[in-house]
């Protein structure tokens, strides 16, 4: 029953994350709802370590806020680059990688 | 628990040794409030830090008066338990993570002198940072800080206590780094903070191992986990731990202690701490960050106790290091010409005593000269900053800018030479009853060399002392302090800073000075400074061994119980022969010291200016002390340029040889096989293949093309529409 809860708030979260980089312009938000999308899945390992009772879940989590630590450094490096050479960071301007 | 006397009585508790935990989440509370709203507060946050420090003595004194009638309830020489609460902090699978607090007589005395401490240096701070761009975040910082320390104390477990160190460790990079405009100032910052962080890596080993040593044991025997500090105390002493363990995860501890503490090797990232404003250096200096590592010896000192054979044996690793320290910092001093490395090399010395007492078996003289300690030191660094702040232009160097201050800071110069004596440990000045009493319980319990290394120490100790006395408030007024404010004022400023690291800047005072000259301070630093120095004349009276067992009352109150938490320990009788050759020596130190500096800096006497330059063999020996050893040299010339010298050349040489030249023999092979392969297969089979293929494609992908709209956020919907559509399936098919 506990662990349900636990589930609806992670998709929850998943959801607004998703929407967050589907429907948002900006990069940075962009990023900011990723690790939305991360921090959901982390609480689907606790929550499930919880219910499993064992370790596994919380090392998964560990190393996932560690990595998520990771790649907000890089991609917002990237987007500091981008802004420098462009003066924007809208994912709407870039996209020069059109086919 | 296992009875050590037959009578037992009921121990009495209250609501603030029951509540002890509150002392530390008062000031954290109070650093959120200053970092979210201080700007916005009519005082800028200082009132807060104020307010929550105060909350905090008041919460320790409450616990301290708890805690002796609690020992007063108790039986002659039954344990005094202490108050133990604990909460769960999380839980996984079957372990079982919990902190809490466990109120002791060492916590409760350490916890009394650091509220105690911190809430003079927030009084001082309001008036030696007014104006400061960052005032705000300095409090905020100070605050913190003293948290992390009295979180340390208060600990139950070791996780607890690791929190509290690192708390510290970061809060330290902020305050010594405090004015980091000036490179130097930031260089210390982290020159602190890495070479703290080196003995930290011992604290880590260390509670891991002996978590998994002992929780085991602890679990079967006390129903705690190895994180708890009773339980490995009880662990260690029971017989039954592996021996070679115990000793490793000494070890480590000890590097910890030995990073924290400023002792020999890892000292020398506390001389440069002094660039940090006065008010931090007086509270990270005198009783809270550096006294975290001899205090961590003490708290687990069971572990140390079983794992050095402390009182089997005539000297041991922290014995050895602890003499080393008290000597070479001592040597150090006599060398500076900056106030406050004086006295940074001086802390270091003492706390090599502390090490040294624990070291020895002398548990109780050690944690009572933490107790005075922190009062004259801290009283001595605020003093430096009185003088800077009022009367030598912010410098610090006694040989330029000060000089004959006594009259005209009369109450600075009586708190400075009270607690002057009482660092040097004149009768009947604190220091006295606790350095002494190291000196001579390390004698008594067979460490007689390392008590002639108490004696040298207590000789260089007092006569360093006396020659940055002499040089401060005696002879001729010279530079800043004689109202002589060198080049035009900006200039003055800048060049200052280049010639010493420590020098405080403050940004409203650069503009203040022309109109005045040397004076007195304004109360908020004079009353710290008088309150210190009351204490440092009286506070060692709570302890006064040479008058009888009665006056022993800090001993009664603070020193567990043998059981089987706390090993014998044995004190020395007080024997007024050898304390006459200890205060002998000391006065000898003084009137030698003082004669020295009289002839050298005021009479300046032929035979003895500049004969360091004359005489090669001294000369060797005053580059060897200026230069601290070589030891920052060794650290970041030899060590690192190592690393980054001829590993990296080696890496490139790898690389260049090795790899590239597997690399090369690679390409050439494949270049044969490659043009055998280019003119059968490729241009007859493959290329057929690819041409129709290619063709096929080409009209495909006009087909997909617009979907490739470099729209980062189409990509993701489709992305996600297909992990939608895959999850879908997977239900589906599961189902």
């Amino acid at each position: 029953m506990l662990v349900n809860q636990f589930l609806f708030l992670a998709a929850l979260l998943f959801c607004i994350g998703v929407y967050g980089v589907i429907a948002r312009k900006n990069a940075v938000l962009v990023l900011m709802s990723i690790e939305l999308i991360l921090n959901a899945v982390n609480l689907n390992f606790v929550a499930f370590a919880l219910r499993n009772g064992n370790a596994d879940g919380h090392t998964f989590a560990l190393y996932i806020i560690a990595i998520a630590a990771a790649e907000v450094g890089v991609g917002l490096g990237l987007v500091l680059l981008i802004f420098r050479n462009r003066r924007t960071i809208s994912l709407d301007d870039l996209s020069e990688m059109k086919g | 628990m296992i009875a050590t006397s037959e009578v037992m009585s009921e121990l009495s508790s209250g609501w603030f040794l029951e509540h002890a935990w509150l002392i530390p989440i008062v000031p954290a509370i109070g650093f959120a409030i200053i970092i979210l709203f201080g700007k916005k507060l009519p005082m800028k946050g200082s009132e807060i830090g104020l307010l929550s420090m105060l909350s905090s003595l008041v919460l320790s004194g409450g616990a301290a008066a708890q805690w002796i009638s609690r020992v007063n309830s108790g039986a002659e020489g039954q344990f005094i338990a202490p108050v133990v609460r604990t909460w769960n902090w999380w839980q996984i699978g079957g372990m079982k993570f919990t902190i809490g607090q466990s109120i002791d007589g060492l916590a409760v005395i350490v916890l009394v002198v650091v509220a105690f401490i911190s809430t003079l240096v927030q009084l001082y701070s309001t008036e030696y940072l007014k104006g400061d761009r960052r005032y705000t975040h300095f409090f905020a910082a100070l605050t913190l800080f003293s948290a992390g320390m009295l979180a340390m104390v208060v600990a139950e477990d070791t996780i607890l206590f690791l929190l509290g160190w690192e708390i510290m460790g970061l809060c330290s990079f902020m305050l010594i780094g405090h004015w980091w405009e000036d490179g130097a100032n930031s260089r210390a910052a982290l020159k602190a903070f890495f070479t703290v962080r080196t003995g930290d890596m011992g604290l880590l080993i260390g509670i891991s191992m002996l978590y998994f040593a002992s929780n085991e044991w602890t679990t079967k025997h006390l129903g705690v986990s190895g994180f708890s500090i009773r339980g490995i105390s009880a662990w260690a002493l029971s017989g039954e731990a592996n021996s070679r363990v115990i000793l490793i995860a000494a070890v480590a501890l000890f590097i910890a202690a030995i990073g924290k503490s400023g002792q020999f090797p890892l000292h020398t990232w506390l001389p440069d701490a002094m660039a940090g404003p006065t008010p931090v250096s007086s509270l990270l200096h005198s009783s809270t960050m550096v006294v975290a590592g001899v205090f961590l010896v003490s708290r687990l000192y069971p572990v140390f106790f079983t794992g050095f054979h402390i009182m089997g044996s005539g000297g041991n690793f922290i014995t050895i290091i602890g003499g080393i320290t008290i000597v070479i910092a001592a040597a150090l001093a006599f060398v500076q010409n900056d106030i406050k490395k004086v006295l940074a090399y001086s802390t270091v010395s003492q706390l090599g005593y502390m090490m040294l007492g624990l070291g020895a078996g002398a548990w109780m003289p050690a944690v009572f000269h933490i107790f005075t300690h922190a009062f004259f030191k801290a009283c001595l660094f605020l003093g430096a900053g009185s003088i800077s702040h009022s009367a030598s232009h912010h410098s610090f160097d006694m040989k330029k800018d000060m000089g004959g201050l006594r009259k005209v800071m009369p109450i600075t110069f009586a708190t400075w030479i009270i607690s002057t004596l009482a660092l040097c440990g004149v009768f009947p000045f604190s220091g006295f009853f606790s350095k002494d009493e190291i000196i001579d319980n390390v004698g008594h319990n067979g460490y007689q060399l390392f008590m002639v290394i108490g004696l040298i120490g207590a000789f260089m100790t007092a006569a360093y002392m006396t020659r940055a006395t002499y040089l401060t408030f005696f002879g001729e007024a010279r530079g800043a302090s004689a109202g002589i404010h060198h080049d035009e004022h900006n200039d003055a400023h800048a060049s200052a800073h280049d010639a010493h690291d420590s020098h405080d800047a403050h940004d409203a005072h650069a503009t203040d000075h022309a109109d005045h000259g040397p004076h007195e301070s304004g109360w908020r630093i004079t009353l710290p400074l008088v309150l210190l120095a009351i204490l440092a004349l009286g506070s060692g009276f709570l302890n006064a061994v040479p008058f009888g067992e009665k006056w022993e009352r800090i001993t009664k109150w603070v020193e567990p119980r043998h059981s089987e938490f706390a090993p014998e320990l044995h004190h020395a009788p007080f024997t007024w022969s050898k304390a006459g050759l200890s205060l002998a020596i000391v006065f000898v130190g003084i009137a030698l010291s003082w004669g020295i500096s009289t002839m050298l800096y005021t009479r300046k006497d032929k035979r003895l200016v500049g004969l360091t330059e004359r005489n090669s063999a001294l000369r060797v020996g005053y580059n060897f002390l200026m230069n601290k050893y070589y030891l920052d040299a060794l650290y970041e010339k030899v060590i690192v340029k190592a690393i980054a010298g001829p590993i990296a050349a080696a890496a490139y040489w790898f690389n260049q040889n090795v790899l590239d030249g597997i690399l090369h023999a690679v390409a050439r092979t494949s270049r044969v096989v490659a043009g055998w392969m280019y003119r059968n297969i490729d241009q007859r089979v493959v290329d057929g293949t690819v041409n129709n293929s290619g063709k096929a494609t080409k009209g495909f992908g006009g087909v997909l093309a617009p979907t490739q709209s470099g729209k980062v956020s189409q990509y993701g919907a489709l992305l996600f529409s297909a992990a939608a559509v895959a999850a879908l399936v997977l239900v589906i098919i599961n189902s």
